[in-house]
């Protein structure tokens, strides 16, 4: 597994405590795990997405990753509508460990409300808290 | 005791390196207080002698010790069993190893149990079964729960009530504490689920019916795959006679959702009951809502074709809480039993066999017709049916039993009171013409 | 005695049935037919079934080979921690297929099938002696089946006194079963850590147990092998809030006339017949899982029943607060006759004997390995001991690497990576049926491998090389499933 000094953890996202990424593009917010996540769970087989139209609030589950012997929930950062899953995910789950970021992205939200994005953290603050 | 390797020298050696100067002592770490002080009351142990006397004593007060002719099934079915099966299932490579947890060392059953996952498959026309699960009633249980867990609107599933009156129980008894409910769809005088009573239930998550029912009729599946898809719910098709599908539609051929049965008939012994065989199957779609274990096929290091347990992050190890269900060790080597039988049958022996119990049970019931039984339903059925007995017929089926160790049928009105005088019999290919003219002749 | 069983054996090649299948074979005598053809209408009947098409050599070939690919108990030495894998005495088998038992239908009526109800009955009664309980039922298929049934009693019980409650506390040595059995009846899984020394401390159940809790689920001897000898204040505190104590007897093959649970405060007892009482566990089954009760919870106990009166048995379904049914018929009966038949062979002082020399072979493997092995928990312990790779880290060589070369060496690796609670976990239980001269095997075998994995970790790394095939890849399993052919 990698030390906190190699993980990539880019500038422009939103870290939660849960180790999901979140990041604002126009009015749609895009969501997934970040490399801390991936590197712990290993290789990836399956991500449980939910579907299109799904409304969730802050804090709900809304999906899971699966490793071969652990799964790990995801939690949404913010209340809204699926407006996208990233269904090459179904055949290619392993995006999530090759491209975490890009690729790999998990979810397109439209978000109630886009200032509830301010209570995530950026990357220090997030650093500071893997470094606790 | 011969099952107990240690001698005494042993034991002083073992004890040494320990450091604890008795067996007793080896206990210390327990508090005197919680030690019993009274021994345990079981018979003093019994020699391989005396032991086969006992139990041939216990096994002879069973009338199942003699030759006896069963035109009883209702879940349990006498069916002919090879001897190529008891025989290789005893090899205890299959019978005295864990689950396959170890892949390398248990290619036996990983390849055993992929090849019995597609043989089921393919009777039941669906895309993925499960290893095993304890039986039809269990298997039916978890699929109830499976349809009730997705849907997060209804707490209801509709249970038919020509399914197995012991299976309905024991869905109840699985669901109840969760707060779901079973309703019943009520047969009609034909003998076949009520369709149409459907229409009106709500709050359905699912609906159950098995085919061929528990009256041994078929059910239109079509009808009901219709009526759930209108509802946007699931359908779940049970079976108590695995045989059957060597020669009826499978349920898959219908769109079943999901489907559980027993497979007690394919090579299992009736053994009182028990251990039988669980079978559940599902649409691709289903496959990970599905309880219990798969088998997969990938390969090793070397690019060697190879099998392990797959998709275990649906498991109570893995999920602990979350898991859907809490099953762990299954009815594997039965699972094993009903491969051998199957690969034993083979797609010419499956059918002729199952087409010989529907020639059988037809001929019994003109038999019996002929002799003063009405029948009850007049629609088509597999290897069972429905009687109505002429007065003064329990206690000629009594005697049936005493002086000629036969079994003439099974009386319904403990399931359904309505049915009074109503029995339900059942022919496979273990009985002869000669058999049943002598049961017509015998209830004459 | 000094060689190494493991060697690359005479292991054959066996296609998949449908590749040996060939058109218009059979292995099945088929009955002669000797009645009319009776036709179905054709709206109602399918084609034939695709099922290969074999002769019956090549089904024997077939399975003959396929059992090769396995290791049992019967192969050698197989020391799964929490799986108990004693020797299956052959004489339960004979037992077993006896035709007035397994020619038994199981609806032909009490009066017809009182061999069959007086070994039932027999039997509960001699497990309510070994355990210390007031009642038994024996219809659970399974331990997990038990458990369910378990945690059914108490739910009702709860619900008969009119209040139900809504949590149950589960200790994190626990097996997965216990939480996923709790939530089928809805219990939220209240978590408690064990103390240093691997044992349950009362205060963390008093810190907890409420009004609202409905008891308490305890493994004893627990996972880490150690007997939790707080279990009476435990219990006291449990009871005194009104809950019960949930007893999972998996491991109750360390105590048989030591400890009877029934008189420590425990409630609800599941066996597991596959286990302790020596009968086979197939390669997954079926087993047999009874659950024991004190006198207060026996109204609440699964139906249908086995009652004597006089000489004579029947099945009793009158029990207004049972929990209901738990499967079509009474059980595995199948496997029930083996365990009787075992109990039967062994007599009190035999079993009392097999727990002695179970929990001796444990603490022999425990002290001839703690040099070579890391032990997290050095106490006495029962019938199992439980290391890790803490001393092998520093060579990158895991437990898995080690469990994988003990396959080489003709031994199945012990349980691995549980209990969750020590990291890397390397779980033996020898069992008693193991003589001195195979356990010596297989300590010699771990003092190698870990003596490889100083010198040539690679090699580890690699391991198994003398199986017939080699680390499997789970990954390609799990991403794309291949479930059938």
């Amino acid at each position: 597994m990698k030390e906190i000094s190699d993980l990539n953890l880019p500038d422009d996202v939103k870290y939660t405590k849960d180790h999901e990424w979140a990041k604002l593009d126009s009015d749609i917010v895009t969501i997934g795990i970040n490399d801390y996540a991936q590197d712990q769970l290993g290789e990836i087989v399956f991500v449980e997405l939910p579907e299109v139209g799904d409304t969730f609030s802050e804090g709900d589950e809304f999906g899971s990753v699966e490793s071969v012997k652990a799964v790990s929930e995801m939690y949404i950062p913010i209340s809204g509508e699926i407006v996208g899953i990233n269904e090459a995910l179904e055949d290619a789950p392993e995006l999530v460990n090759e491209s975490c970021y890009d690729n790999g992205w998990i979810i397109k939200v439209k978000p109630d409300d886009v200032a509830q994005l301010d209570n995530l953290m950026d990357k220090p603050a997030y650093l500071d808290m893997l470094k606790g | 005791m011969r099952y107990l390797p240690h001698t005494k020298e042993d034991i002083e050696d073992m004890l040494k390196v320990t450091g604890q100067s008795s067996l007793e002592d080896l206990f210390n770490c327990i508090p005197d207080n919680l030690k019993t002080k009274k021994s345990m009351d079981i018979p003093q142990s019994l020699s391989e002698w005396e032991l086969n006397v006992h139990m041939e004593e216990l096994a002879s007060s069973n009338i199942a010790c003699k030759e006896y002719k069963c035109f009883i099934g209702a879940g349990s079915y006498d069916h002919y069993i090879p001897a190529i099966i008891p025989y290789l299932i005893s090899r205890s490579e299959f019978m005295t190893a864990y689950t396959p947890y170890q892949p390398e060392v248990s290619q036996g059953t990983l390849q055993g149990i992929y090849e019995f996952q597609t043989m089921v498959t393919e009777l039941l026309g669906m895309d993925v079964a499960t290893a095993s699960h304890y039986d039809c009633g269990t298997a039916l249980a978890e699929a109830a729960l499976i349809a009730l867990r997705k849907n997060r609107k209804a707490n209801k599933i509709a249970v038919s009530s020509l399914v197995h009156p012991s299976h309905r129980q024991i869905i109840h008894t699985y669901i109840n504490p969760a707060g779901y409910e079973i309703i019943e769809i009520p047969y009609t005088k034909d003998g076949l689920t009520d369709v149409g009573a459907l229409e009106d239930m709500d709050d359905i998550a699912g609906i159950a019916v098995q085919s061929p029912n528990f009256f041994g009729n078929i059910e239109d599946l079509k009808a009901f795959k219709d009526m759930a898809d209108t509802k946007k719910i699931l359908l779940i098709a049970s079976f108590t006679e695995a045989l059957a599908f060597g020669l009826l539609k499978n349920p898959g051929s219908f769109g079943a959702d999901l489907v559980a049965g027993e497979g007690q008939s394919l090579g299992i012994s009736k053994s009182f009951g028990g251990p039988g065989l669980g079978l559940l199957a599902g649409t691709k779609q289903q496959m990970r809502n599905l309880p219990g274990r798969f088998i997969g096929k990938t390969s090793d290091t070397n690019g060697d074709e190879g099998f392990v347990l797959t998709l275990a992050t649906r498991e109570q190890h893995i999920r602990r809480e979350k898991a859907s269900s809490n099953i762990c060790s299954n009815n594997g080597l039965n699972a094993m039993t009903a491969a051998i039988y199957l690969a034993t049958v083979g797609k010419i022996g499956i059918r002729e066999i199952a087409q010989q119990n529907h020639d059988k049970a037809v001929y019994l019931k003109i038999s019996l017709e002929n002799s003063s039984f009405e029948s009850a339903f007049d629609v088509p059925f597999f290897n069972e049916f429905v009687l109505k007995a002429p007065a003064g017929f329990e206690q000629k089926r009594a005697s049936l039993v005493n002086d000629k160790c036969t079994f003439a049928g099974m009386n319904l009105e403990p399931f359904y009171p309505e049915l009074k005088q109503h029995y339900l019999f059942c022919a496979t290919e273990t009985l002869s013409k000669e058999d049943i003219d002598q049961l017509a002749k015998e209830v004459q | 005695m000094n060689q190494q069983s493991g060697t690359s054996g005479l292991i054959f090649n066996e296609p998949l049935l449908w590749d040996k299948s060939c058109k218009g074979r059979c292995a099945m005598s088929l009955p002669r037919q000797d009645v009319d053809r009776a036709e179905l209408d054709e709206s109602l009947t399918g084609d034939a079934p695709e099922l290969p098409q074999l002769s019956e050599l090549d089904v024997a070939r077939h399975y003959t080979r396929l059992s090769q690919w396995n290791f049992g108990v019967d192969s050698g030495m197989y020391p799964l921690g929490s799986c108990t894998m004693k020797y299956n005495p052959k004489t339960n088998e004979v037992q077993a297929a006896r035709q007035g038992f397994a020619g038994a239908h199981p609806l032909v009526g009490d009066e017809f099938s009182q061999g069959a109800l007086k070994l039932v009955f027999n039997l509960e009664q001699y497990l309510a002696a070994i355990t210390g309980f007031d009642a038994v039922t024996l219809q659970p298929a399974a331990g997990a089946h038990g458990e369910l049934a378990g945690m059914l009693i108490i739910y009702a019980y709860h619900a008969k006194s009119g209040k139900q409650r809504s949590k149950i506390i589960i200790p994190d040595t626990a097996h997965g079963t216990n939480p996923a059995s709790a939530s089928l009846c809805g219990y939220e899984s209240i978590n408690i850590q064990s103390g240093e020394n691997g044992i349950l401390e009362p205060e963390a159940v008093a810190a907890v147990m409420d009004e609202d809790t409905a008891g308490i689920m305890v493994t004893n001897p627990n996972t880490l092998g150690l007997f939790e000898s707080n279990i009476k204040e435990i219990a006291d505190i449990v009871h005194s809030k009104g809950g019960l104590v949930y007893g999972d007897g998996a491991n109750m093959n360390a105590i048989m006339g030591v400890v009877k649970p029934g008189e420590l405060g425990i409630d609800v007892l599941h066996l597991n017949l596959h286990k302790t009482f020596s009968t086979p566990h197939g390669g997954g089954g079926p087993g047999a899982g009874p659950v024991a009760v004190v006198k207060s919870l026996e109204p609440f106990l699964p139906i249908p029943r086995v009652v004597k009166n006089l000489d004579s048995y029947k099945f009793v379904t009158d029990y207004p607060d049972t929990i209901g049914r738990l499967h079509t018929f009474y059980g595995h009966f199948g496997v029930l006759i083996k365990a009787y038949s075992y109990i039967l062979s062994m007599g009190a002082k035999g079993l009392s004997d097999a727990s002695k020399l179970a929990v001796l072979n444990a603490n022999y493997v425990k002290e001839s390995l703690k040099g070579t092995l890391n032990l997290p928990y050095d106490l006495p312990c029962m019938h199992e001991c439980v290391f890790n790779d803490e001393f092998q880290k520093k060579d990158h060589i895991t437990t898995m690497d080690m469990a994988k070369r003990l396959l080489d060496y003709g031994f199945h690796p012990p349980t691995i990576y549980f209990p969750l609670v020590v990291e890397g976990a390397f779980m033996v239980e020898p069992t008693e049926t193991e003589s001195k001269e195979d356990i010596d095997q297989f300590i010699n075998a771990v003092k190698a491998i870990a003596k490889e994995a100083r010198e040539n970790p690679e090699k580890l790394k690699k391991a198994p090389l003398l199986t017939k095939v080699t680390r499997l890849d789970e990954v390609a399993a799990a991403r794309k499933p291949c479930l059938r052919g």
